[in-house]
């Protein structure tokens, strides 16, 4: 973009006959710049304020950490339960014809399109000890309600569909052809299974379980009216974030923030990664 | 010999090589489907159950109240702003992305994607940054008094913030994959740019804008960490429908704040509707966003 | 990537642009319409300078390898583009347009086809509206990227011919693109090949195949057999035996000589320019060919005249009666 071209002869466009490259890529820019990169570069300047000494000292912070604990340690088991049961679904979708698949597979985009809030106060009255489900999960000694485990429900539901379509496009472009030539070597189905359809599917769970992650972690509106919200116990990372700012405690906001932003650009680098990788070893992403 | 003709078959076909057994099969399909309704649908159902806990009456009183009616004024002021904003922006980026080979490409695309890996809270929060009464912008603003953190442009802002992404990202591989040949082959008759692409691209990307707006649309109306932060939460004023569902919650209103969660669940539904028949109906020209290269 | 060539195009001609993929014919075509831009060099129509003429106003029609029909839009639909695209005041009259849609019609056999969409339509018949669409807009030169590369063989034999019609009718200039040697040299006025970027030779269809300027050229117009020789004067010989190939002035000592498989003949052993063993015959196309076993180890493919078959393992000997000297 901006960085000086490597050598003189190499031009920053090729030419093209095709009209309006210079509005539309002047209007990008200049979006862009406005709505997304000036306000993250704010954020970005008020986090070098504090210094990373300021930042680990916020982090470091008891109720701070236990709530970053919470945010992270919840959203790795809800993104590994949500690619388990993801993979599931994207296999039974793509790979059997029952009746209502068509609208099970619609279904599957519910957290997609539900607003959060919505969300949030529904899973809470069902999980609640008088709540449909929470009934039975207090029978069975489970308290899912303003407890951590309230935290991995809502993060199960809001990541489900990212595990489930990353991987379904990849199972429906298997080429039947593999799974009958391991048939016709000998190979019981289990085994075509195991060492022929799903090794190469395996950078798309992986990338499907980074998405469910990163979304679970930032999740906010769908899990704090299930959480309860007790500092120490079930106090999630964003809502902290919420609680600093209105106590105008703006270094310490940027300062969780800040850590948030880290986990995604990791998580984001990480998928990136994955499918660098997935692209050298099997010519697809 | 039954190879060649597998792909022209049901895949589910008993006997087959290449599919599970009909037990294994009925068990898996019976874990994905209880597993949904459980965890997906149960949620949804719970919202309309507990709206009309108290009948109709309780129900439509919740929409007769002057706050919720100036919060769905505001929901849909927002969208109105948002999601045209966006759709000019998406084709605009998508036009110079998928059209032209320029150095940098990826590193745009990857920016422009950026606001879906941040978290809806920090969304809001950069927007404090910058223009709340401590940010950049603050004292400046102060000066020529012209609020925009809790007010009405904060929260416009921030939806633009979180819908961003949307349109440019399902537009980039469908009018990549489309290439420029028939762009060219406009230019070549004569056709000025403009009417190239009112005539040729604009027909070609029809029904993948229209979903990409929808799903705009449904997320604009619905986001709530990021408006939540930059509102203010100031009844009547600065308060959209999730955020009012959420004081009502909080007050122990349940019925009224179910049955304002109820219209946001039906935008849902509908919203899910459209998409399916979209995508059953003109899954080609739509697919090009989730297909792999 | 292309290196700096003169292309002169003659009014009312039809010339095919042939060489092998990567010889950058299809880049000069697009130079030719506009589509692509070159670094240096001029394209003139006629008298006109058209080297910065955008696209739009080059009345260039051009028929894309793929065709690049639009989808969305009826046969009918697809054929008036250019000439609705112009500006008001140039637009023909609604009737006008649909009688001059009718009349292209027409002239591609294609007339109960106007409300079609090209998703209806075979291959051949995407063609054929893609031309027709190209002569729309009366183009002072049409342009044609591999016209039959994507359709099958028998349509391709149907589709040649026609286009040759058209050209006749229309005494329209027309430049096309190929890498098929027997589409060239069957349906053009003059042939261009091409090779690496570079014009390799111009000329009718005889005057490349029979006087060939390269062994580059040579090799593309069809099979070939390629012999050490040392020229001596004008005199070439092989194998220390003289042949009835006359080497160009200027070029002297061990050169490449090139015999097409018919210009070879079956000799006894000992007393022909080349010796080996037979060892395979087969038939194509109605024409016995022969493979020999050259002794110095290459093999060759000979035509033969006389039709009887020669045994496998047999030793013959090959009489050079005719063929091509060069440098390399």
């Amino acid at each position: 973009m901006a960085e000086p071209p490597l050598r003189p002869r190499r031009r920053f466009r090729q030419p093209s006959v095709i009209p309006g490259f210079g509005i539309t890529f002047g209007y990008t820019l200049t979006c862009l710049g406005i709505i997304v990169l000036l306000p993250l570069a704010a954020l970005v300047a008020r986090a070098s304020g504090l210094g990373l000494w300021g930042i680990w000292e916020v982090a470091t912070d008891p109720r701070v950490a236990s709530a970053l604990r919470v945010s992270f340690g919840v959203s790795l088991l809800a993104a590994l339960t949500a690619s388990v049961f993801g993979f599931l679904i994207a296999w039974v979708l793509t790979r059997y014809r029952f009746p209502g698949r068509k609208i099970v597979d619609a279904v599957v985009d519910l957290p997609f399109a539900l607003p959060t809030a919505v969300a949030g106060i529904a899973l809470a009255s069902l999980y609640a000890p008088n709540g449909l489900v929470g009934e039975q999960l207090a029978k069975l000694g489970i308290e899912a309600a303003y407890t951590p485990v309230g935290i991995y429900i809502a993060m199960v539901f809001i990541g489900l569909p990212f595990a489930v379509r990353t991987v379904q496009p990849l199972i429906e472009e298997i080429d039947k052809e593999i799974e009958e030539a391991s048939a016709t070597l000998g190979a019981d189905r289990w085994h075509t299974l195991i060492k022929v359809v799903v090794p190469p599917l395996i950078p798309a769970v992986l990338t499907g379980f980074a998405l469910a992650f990163a979304r679970g972690v930032g999740e906010y509106g769908s899990i704090i009216f299930i959480a309860g919200n007790l500092p120490y116990v079930s106090e999630i990372a964003p809502l902290l974030i919420v609680i600093k700012l209105s106590e105008f405690d703006y270094g310490g906001a940027c300062a969780i923030a800040t850590i948030m932003l880290g986990i995604s650009f990791v998580t984001l680098l990480a998928i990136n990664l994955i499918q660098a990788w997935s692209r050298r070893r099997f010519g697809y992403v | 010999m039954s190879s060649a003709s597998a792909t022209t078959q049901p895949p589910a076909r008993a006997g087959s090589v290449v599919t599970e057994g009909f037990a294994v099969r009925a068990l898996l399909i019976g874990i994905a489907v209880v597993f949904l309704a459980l965890f997906l649908v149960l949620p949804l159902v719970t919202v309309f159950i507990q709206a009309f806990a108290k009948g109709w009456s309780a129900y439509l009183a919740a929409f007769s109240e002057v706050d919720a009616r100036s919060a769905i004024r505001l929901t849909l002021l927002t969208a109105a702003i948002a999601v045209p904003f966006n759709l000019v922006f998406g084709i605009m980026a998508s036009w110079a992305i998928a059209k032209f080979e320029f150095r940098g490409k990826n590193l745009l695309v990857t920016l422009i994607d950026l606001p879906f890996s941040v978290s809806p809270v920090v969304s809001g929060l950069i927007y404090v940054l910058v223009f709340g009464a401590q940010g950049l912008l603050g004292p400046w603003l102060l000066e020529h008094d012209i609020q925009i953190i809790f007010a009405v442009p904060g929260i416009v802002l921030a939806t633009i913030f979180v819908t961003f992404p949307f349109v440019a990202r399902q537009l980039i591989p469908l009018m990549q994959e489309q290439g420029t040949a028939e762009e060219e082959a406009a230019l070549t008759l004569g056709a000025s740019g403009w009417h190239a692409f009112r005539t040729v691209t604009l027909p070609n990307i029809r029904w993948g804008l229209l979903y990409s707006v929808l799903l705009c649309n449904a997320r604009a109306m619905g986001e709530f960490g990021a408006v939540s932060v930059v509102s203010g939460h100031i009844r009547g004023l600065t308060n959209t429908l999730p955020l009012h569902v959420e004081i009502l919650y909080n007050e122990y209103n349940f019925v009224a704040s179910f049955a304002v969660a109820s219209l946001l669940a039906g935008l849902a539904l509908v919203t899910l509707l459209v998409k399916s028949l979209l995508e059953w109906r003109f899954s080609a020209e739509i697919a090009a966003g989730a297909r792999r290269h | 990537m292309l290196h700096d060539l003169s292309l002169d195009v003659r009014a009312g001609e039809l010339l095919a642009l042939l060489g092998p993929s990567g010889s950058g014919k299809t880049t000069l075509l697009r130079i030719i319409a506009g589509l692509d831009f070159p670094d240096r060099g001029r394209i003139i129509f006629g008298s006109d300078d058209a080297t910065r003429v955008p696209v739009q106003e080059r009345a260039v029609g051009f028929v894309f390898q793929h065709y690049a029909l639009f989808k969305h839009m009826s046969v009918a639909e697809n054929i008036a583009y250019g000439l609705n695209a112009r500006k008001r005041a140039d637009r023909p009259a609604k009737a006008e347009i649909k009688r001059r849609v009718g009349d292209l019609l027409d002239l591609i056999k294609l007339s109960g086809f106007a409300d079609r969409y090209p998703s209806q339509l075979s291959g051949g018949q995407r063609q054929r509206i893609a031309l027709a669409r190209a002569l729309a807009v009366e183009p002072r030169v049409l342009l044609l990227d591999e016209p039959f590369g994507a359709l099958d063989a028998q349509v391709r034999k149907d589709l040649r011919r026609w286009l040759r019609e058209i050209h006749d009718r229309t005494g329209q200039t027309t430049i096309f693109v190929t890498h098929d040697q027997d589409e060239a040299l069957e349906l053009s006025d003059r042939v261009a090949v091409l090779s690496k970027g570079r014009l390799e030779q111009i000329g009718t269809p005889d005057e490349v195949q029979e006087n060939p300027v390269s062994s580059t050229v040579l090799k593309f117009l069809g099979d070939t057999i390629e012999v050490e020789a040392i020229a001596q004067g004008s005199e070439v010989r092989v194998n220390g035996r003289l042949t009835p190939v006359k080497a160009p002035p200027g070029l002297v000592g061990p050169v490449k000589l090139y015999a097409r498989p018919w210009q070879l003949q079956f000799a006894e052993p000992g007393q022909a320019h080349l010796e080996g063993h037979v060892r395979s015959s087969y038939r194509s196309q109605g024409r016995q060919r022969i493979e020999v076993d050259r002794s110095e180890g290459k093999t060759v493919v000979v035509e033969a005249s006389d039709t009887h078959r020669l045994a496998a393992g047999r030793p013959v000997g090959l009489t050079i009666n005719a063929g091509y000297v060069f440098k390399d």
